[in-house]
Order: structure tokens, then sequence, then C-alpha cells
């Protein structure tokens, strides 16, 4: 194969990619890597690599449209950075020591479990209004639009959920993905936050925490030129198509019906990285 | 100074963003043209890992050679300004934090900004 139709067929692969990550809310890393260590044949370093670079494109382009409707939260996001980041690095250095084989099966369990959780949809919980002594410390509140008003809210859990963003940003790192399933597990599961603020506080986290593996995986040479391009366009195509497409209709039989082919995917990955072949 | 509302700051941070990932995409677009016109010499093996040239694995060989207009190093240099996007978003926080008089997340954003920018300088160590 020659470059062109090389670049050509990655860019086309990757705006799908980054379509169903933004419709299914799973993101385009999930897609990105299997496809291309499974299907391209390429080494699972430079996957997550280009993965990883693609990662920070669709997250700082979504969270221009939340940001301003003021549904992310900067002090919830920025606390929980620390955690995320130092988790970053933590996860970048495993990837190093780690063999391939034993990233694909890590790689196939965290497909497995985010599809599983994008099958299951999301309970409503109550939200906690005032604070505890630790959020109110640290400022762990807010207020978002709902139905016209603007509710207020306040994290509980704080040390669990700092607990869970360590393992989100460790396995971002050690992965190339956004863990944003994590990362809303962490904000929605143990901090009790609104859905909504959850979903784009980890959306506005994920640049940053894949910027602090970043640093890393460019110095070790994951980042390839040529394969990076063309994910990282592509990804970043299709994820602004989808973010559009999200605000006409709520696609949830297509959410399911991803969730089950991203089971395979996973199951394959591990099977292949038990079998060594990746 | 006048004090910054959460809204102003965030409408900033948008913008900000948005710059960032618009430049990184035209650098990106841009080397890759110049790549088709200077030549590539082929596909390379990615079936196994070989690493990068030392040339494109640091932010100062890196913006060096994309200075000569070297096709991969414009690239390279593209998915740097991308990476460095968030890393100004944690810096312009700081900074709004502060017009805020809010000391406690100074500090926290001054940590997130470190480990990011250890990561940077100090990665492959």
């Amino acid at each position: 194969m020659n470059v062109v139709a090389f670049g050509g067929l990655l860019f086309l692969t990757s705006v799908v990619a980054g379509l169903l990550g933004a419709l299914t809310g799973l993101g385009g890393g999930v897609v990105i890597v299997p496809v291309l260590t499974l299907v391209f044949k390429v080494d699972i370093r430079y996957a997550i690599g280009a993965s990883l670079v693609s990662v920070i494109a669709t997250s700082s382009g979504a969270a221009v449209a939340y940001v301003r409707e003021g549904l992310s939260n900067i002090r919830i996001g920025m606390f929980l950075e620390v955690a995320t980041t130092l988790g970053a690095l933590l996860g970048a250095y495993l990837t190093s020591r780690l063999p391939g084989s034993w990233i694909a099966i890590v790689f196939g369990l965290v497909l497995l479990y985010s599809a599983l959780v994008s099958i299951r949809g999301h309970d409503v919980h109550a939200v906690a209004t005032t604070p505890g002594p630790l959020a109110a410390k640290l400022q762990l509140t807010g207020c978002y639009p709902e139905g016209g008003e603007m509710k207020k809210y306040a994290a509980e859990r704080v040390p669990l959920g700092f607990g869970i963003m360590f393992g989100a940003g460790t396995l971002s790192g050690l992965l190339g993905i956004g863990s944003g399933a994590v990362k809303v597990l962490a904000m929605d599961n143990a901090m009790k936050l609104p859905f909504k603020v959850s979903t784009t506080t980890s959306n506005f986290m994920i640049g940053v925490t894949a910027a602090a593996s970043a640093g890393v995986y460019l110095a070790r040479g994951y980042v390839d030129p040529l394969i990076a391009t063309p994910v990282m366009l592509g990804v970043l195509c299709g994820a602004l198509i989808g973010t559009k497409m999200l605000v006409k209709s709520k696609p949830v039989t297509l959410r399911k019906l991803f969730g089950y082919v991203i089971i395979l995917v996973g199951a394959e990955m591990i099977y292949n990285g038990i079998r060594g072949r990746l | 100074m006048e004090r910054l509302s959460e809204h102003q700051m965030e409408c900033m941070i948008a913008t900000m963003l948005k710059v960032g990932v618009s430049l990184a995409a035209a650098l990106v677009v841009a080397g890759s043209l110049l790549l088709l016109h200077q030549g590539h010499g082929g596909l390379p093996d990615y079936t196994h890992f070989h690493s990068e040239p030392a040339s494109l694995r640091s932010p100062v060989a890196i913006t060096l050679g994309a200075m000569h207009f070297k096709a991969r190093s414009v690239i390279q240099f593209g998915l740097l300004v991308l990476i460095a996007t968030p890393v100004a978003r944690v810096a312009f926080c700081a900074g709004g934090f502060l017009r805020q008089r809010n000391g406690l997340y100074v500090a926290i954003s001054s940590v997130v900004l470190m480990v990011l920018l250890y990561s940077l300088t100090k990665g492959a160590h």
C-alpha cells in the first residue's frame, strides 16, 4: 500500500470511529486502537500514540460547546485533574514497561466495561444541594441549567471520587484513550454529581489528562506523523458531525447495538493478547 | 483589577481551545501537503515498533525541524500545538483563579500545570 492510500483509508476509518464514538459517548479512542491493531496490523504503541492525540483534539473541540452552555464545572474538573494527570504519568510509564500483549488484554477489559455501561444506561440518583465539610472546603459545588432554572449541586464522597479518577488517568495513559466511562463512574456514581455535569466535566478533563501522557508518548516515539495525522483529522471530523447529530436525536438503539459490537471487539483484543499476537 | 466572572472565564477558555485545535489541524494539513510535495520515501513498516527518530521526539528538535520546513517536523509541530492546548487552558485557569483571588485553586491549577510541564520536558526519563 502506498502512503496516500494508507492515509486515505485511515482517515475514512477514523471519521467512522469518531462519529460512532461521539454518538455513543464512548469516544473515538476505544474504536480506533482495535481497528489499527486488528485490521491495519499497526503495532499497539503506534496505535495508542495516534489515538491519544485524537483524544486531545476531540475533547478540546467538543468542550467548546459544553463550556459555553455552563454545564461543566471548572473547579471540580481542575481538582480532579490533579488525580488524572498523576495517574496518566504512571500509565504512560507502565506502557513503556509492559509487553504489548498485556496492554491489549487490559484494553479488552476496559472495552468490555465501557460497553456494559453504555448498554445498561445510567441510574438517576438524588443530588446533594448542600456540601459536606470536605466538599465545602474544596469548593466542589456549582449550579447548572435544568428545565429553565438553575439547580444547585455539591460533590459527595470526595476521596473515593479522587481515587477512581487516579485510576481513570492511569488507564488513559496506559491505553491512549479518554477513559470517559471511568471518569463518569467517579463523578456520577461516586461523587453523585448530576449526570450532565459529570459527562461534560469528564469530557473537559479528558484533554488535560491526555496531554499529561502525550508528552511521554512523544518522547518515547509512539507518535508517528503518518499515522497520527489521518487519525487525528478523521476522528475530529467524525466527532464534530456526531456532536451536531446528537443535538437533534438521542440514538438509544445505535448505542446498544454498538455496545454489543464493542463487546466482541474487546473479546477479540483479549484473545489476541493472550495468544501473544499483538 | 476587575474580577472575572465564571461565565466570562468559560467563554474565554472555549475560544482558546477552538483556536488551539484549529491551528493544530491547519499545521498538520500543511505538513501533509508538504510531505506529498517533498516526497516521503514509501510507507514504513508499522507492524513492529521501532520508535521515531530523535528529531521527531523532543519539543526543541521538532520546533527546529519545523522552522526548516521539514514536512514530518511540521506535522509533529502541529501535534505539539495540540498537546500544548490543554496545557495553555490550565495556565489560563490559574490566571483566572488569581483574578478571582481564589488562592486554593491557584495552588491546585499550579500543581496540574507542573505535572503537565514535567511530562513535556522530562517525559522520557
